[in-house]
Order: structure tokens, then sequence, then C-alpha cells
């Protein structure tokens, strides 16, 4: 079969790949381009184990092809931290002990980090359905969710 | 498995009318790449429609609301002028799937995937809402609810697709809801759904009222009966029960995971009520 080049932009650098149009964009980010942070759950966009920025939306990487993404800007957990500095939410997930796994994790730091950016100050509710694409059998979702509200409390605080 | 992304609705209706094998649209996917996962045979012919500049928008059109078909569900709800003028659409819409689906998913796409049980539709019948065709010919307007004709079934022909869905201009003290039955409170699909959509008169009179159900039936169903039920009436409690009685009556559902017959029966009643009073509010009705 041949297969499609692609150019695309993933954590702000130029990226280019070949795929078969059927290859769903985290089928690309995992085994084409090494990008192993978004994880496969269920595949069919009920888990948000691997959630992605898309032209700066969230959405599941498992119900977009990969060919979708020439000309797009893609983000992945794997641009959340600045080298070895990590993302607010990423040390508050450890603090609060928000994971034990770690499979959903990525996915939930991802959407995670997108609530913050439209609503720096979210309530326990809005949290928990911001995350209501995001499952985890481990935690129990509060921990996570205290991680998240924390992080909030922070970041409003630095600002002001 | 052929991807194109067309620049055009005429370019795209030419791809589905030219295509060997079977051929799909593929606007946020999230049907499309289930189903694709699922085991469906994949299509010769995948048609990107979101590098179509006249699906791409939401657009202020005769005092109404053009929505094109590739804009997803997220878009819809962060356009108050939209959430404003069709609340119980939006709302509808808004209620398919988590915020990552949100992000994807789109209304024109809930409507062609043509499931009973989506959201979106019935609370598009209730508006009037009418869908603009594209194809090899002229472009042609129907009305929402003729898209679907059953399950995954639709009366679009060979290369055809929807291009845009209008809402149109509402007299003055008009309201629409919409309300779903789900087992579980989020992220689930129907047992059962009711759209309203009503005009009131100056003394809180309902004048006109266009009333849907969904999940209850191979397709969603507009019930005149029931319309009839609300209309010369302030929704009062006497009024409301017939309404309810007329909606059950109106029903047709089947047995399944989701619910009994009997029970969907009456959920749709109590639903459509539900969102009737919503409905009667946002027209400034005073309960």
């Amino acid at each position: 079969m041949t297969k499609t080049a692609v150019s695309t932009t993933i954590n702000g650098d130029a990226a280019e790949f070949l795929c078969e149009t059927g290859e769903t964009l985290l089928d690309v980010l995992r085994d084409r381009l090494d990008l192993t942070g978004s994880k496969e759950g269920c595949g069919t966009g009920d888990c948000g184990a691997c959630s992605v920025m898309l032209d700066g939306r969230l959405v599941c990487s498992c119900l977009v092809l990969g060919v979708e993404a020439q000309g797009r800007a893609v983000e992945t957990i794997e641009g959340m931290a600045e080298g070895e500095t990590l993302h607010p939410l990423q040390q508050k997930f450890l603090e609060h002990a928000a994971l034990q796994c770690g499979v959903c994790t990525p996915g939930f730091l991802v959407a995670a980090k997108a609530l913050l950016e439209v609503n720096d100050d979210p309530s326990e509710s809005q949290v928990r359905y911001w995350l209501a694409g995001n499952l985890c059998r481990c935690t129990g979702y509060d921990k996570i969710v205290r991680a998240v509200l924390d992080t909030a409390k922070d970041m409003r605080s630095a600002r002001a | 498995m052929r991807y194109e992304a067309p620049a055009t609705a005429k370019a795209a209706a030419k791809l589905l009318l030219g295509a060997k094998g079977s051929a799909k649209i593929l606007a946020g996917g999230t049907d499309l790449l289930v189903q694709l996962r699922s085991g469906m045979k994949p299509p010769g012919l995948v048609v990107d429609i979101k590098h179509i500049a006249a699906m791409s928008g939401i657009k202020k059109e005769r005092g109404g609301f053009r929505i094109g078909a590739a804009v997803p569900s997220a878009v819809m709800g962060e356009n108050k002028g939209l959430g404003k003028a069709w609340p119980g659409v939006v709302e509808a819409t808004g209620l398919i799937g988590s915020t990552q689906i949100q992000g994807r998913a789109t209304m024109a796409g809930n409507l062609c995937n043509a499931s009973p049980a989506a959201d979106s539709v019935p609370a598009l019948a209730a508006a009037g809402a009418v869908a603009r065709i594209a194809g090899p010919g002229k472009r042609r307007d129907i009305p929402a609810e003729k898209i679907a004709t059953g399950p995954g079934k639709t009366s679009l022909k060979k290369g055809e697709l929807v291009e845009s869905i209008f809402l149109p201009k509402r007299p003055p003290r008009s309201g629409d809801a919409y309300l779903r039955f789900i087992p579980r409170t989020e992220m689930d699909i129907a047992a059962a759904s009711a759209g309203v959509n009503l005009t009131l008169d100056r003394k809180g009179v309902c004048t006109a009222a266009r009333v849907a159900l969904g999940a209850v039936g191979p397709r969603v169903i507009l019930s005149a009966k029931a319309a009839k039920a609300l209309i010369g009436t302030r929704l009062e409690d006497s009024a409301l029960e017939g309404f309810a009685a007329a909606c059950s009556a109106a029903a047709t559902p089947i047995d399944d995971k989701r619910g009994t017959k009997e029970f969907k029966t009456h959920v749709a009643g109590v639903l459509a009520r539900r969102a009737a009073v919503i409905a009667y509010e946002r027209a400034g009705g005073k309960p």
C-alpha cells in the first residue's frame, strides 16, 4: 500500500512522517514517531488515555487519522515538562499521589492542562465534568481532582 | 482506503459520486473511526470535509444561524449568540460524549450517522432545522428530520452530503429545550429523549409548538398530536398531563439493554413534559 507523506508540527517542532490512511494519529505518534507517552486504552474515544491537543483543542488521538495532522499543530504529553522541570500539574500529581499504574496519567495531564488554559478557577464539579472523558481504574479520581484544583489555586496566586 | 480533503462542496460531491466502492464522509470522525475499528470493511474512499470553507463556520443568516457541517460541538457551545437563540439545540449537541469528543463531533455527523438515539436530532426536529444538501446537481434544502430514514440509513443519494444546518429566526417569546434519560449520570446513550420548541403570545398562551421524541422508534418522532396538546394552553398541570400522555402514546420503543418498552414509553412523556416547562420558561412564560 502506498503511504501518504504528512508534514505537521508536534510540540512546536516541525515533523514529517509516512503513514497509511487507516492509521490513527495515536498509531503514528507511538509507532512511527516514538512518542509513546500517549497511551491506547480503548481505541474508541471512551477512555481519554490518548488525549492530545490538535490545533489547540483537546481530542482523542485514537479518533483522528494520522493524515488529518497535515498542516496542523499537535501537542502531546512529551511537550508538557520543560526539560527537567515538570509542569505544575505534573508536580501536583506527584505530591497528591494522583496516580497508581500511570496508564491514564498522560491523558489526564493533557486534559487538565487544557481545562486550566480556559478556566483558571474551576469548581470541583467543573473539573469532574471536564475530565469525565478520562477514565482511571486505580485512584478513584479524588486525588486527581484535588491535584487539579490545587494546581489551579497555585497558578492563580502565582499570577496575583 | 484513499483519503481526500477537497476544498469545495462541489469537489467533495464529485469525489463521492465517482467512488468505485464504498465512500465515507469524515467530519469529526467520532463515529467513523469507531466503526472502522470495530471491524467495518474499510471504505475505498474517505472524504474529509474539514477543509471546505462553507462547512467550517457558524454564520448569521436572515436572523437565524447557519452551522457548517464540519463545525464541532465545542465551537457551537462557545458561540454565545447561538446559545442564546437556540439553547435547546446547543445543549443537546453538548451532551454528546466527553470534552474530547466535543472537540471533534459535529451536529451534521450526528444527523447523518442516523442513530435513533442521536441527541441533537430531536432538538433539531423540534427547532424546524433545515439541512442544506450539496451534491452533483443544485443544492437543496430539506427538513433535518427527513435525513435519517432508519438506524444507520439516510435519504442522501450517492454524491450528496450535508453542507450546513440552518436554524431559522424565531418569533419573540420562543424557547426550546432538550432532555434525555441515560442510565448513568454522564456520557451515555439516550434510552429516551425529547425536544420541545414553542412560542407564546403576550399573555403566555402557547401559539405554536414542535415536539420531537428520540430513541423511542427507529427514527425521530415528530408528534403533531403532542404539539396540539400544548397549543392554546399556558402549560397548566392539566395541559401538561395530557401532553405527557400524548407523547407516551406517540412513542414506539423496543426492549433493549437500556430499558424496557414500558419504561421508555413512560419516560418519554415525563421528559417531554419537563422539557416543555423549561422551553416555556425560556420563552418568558411564568411557571
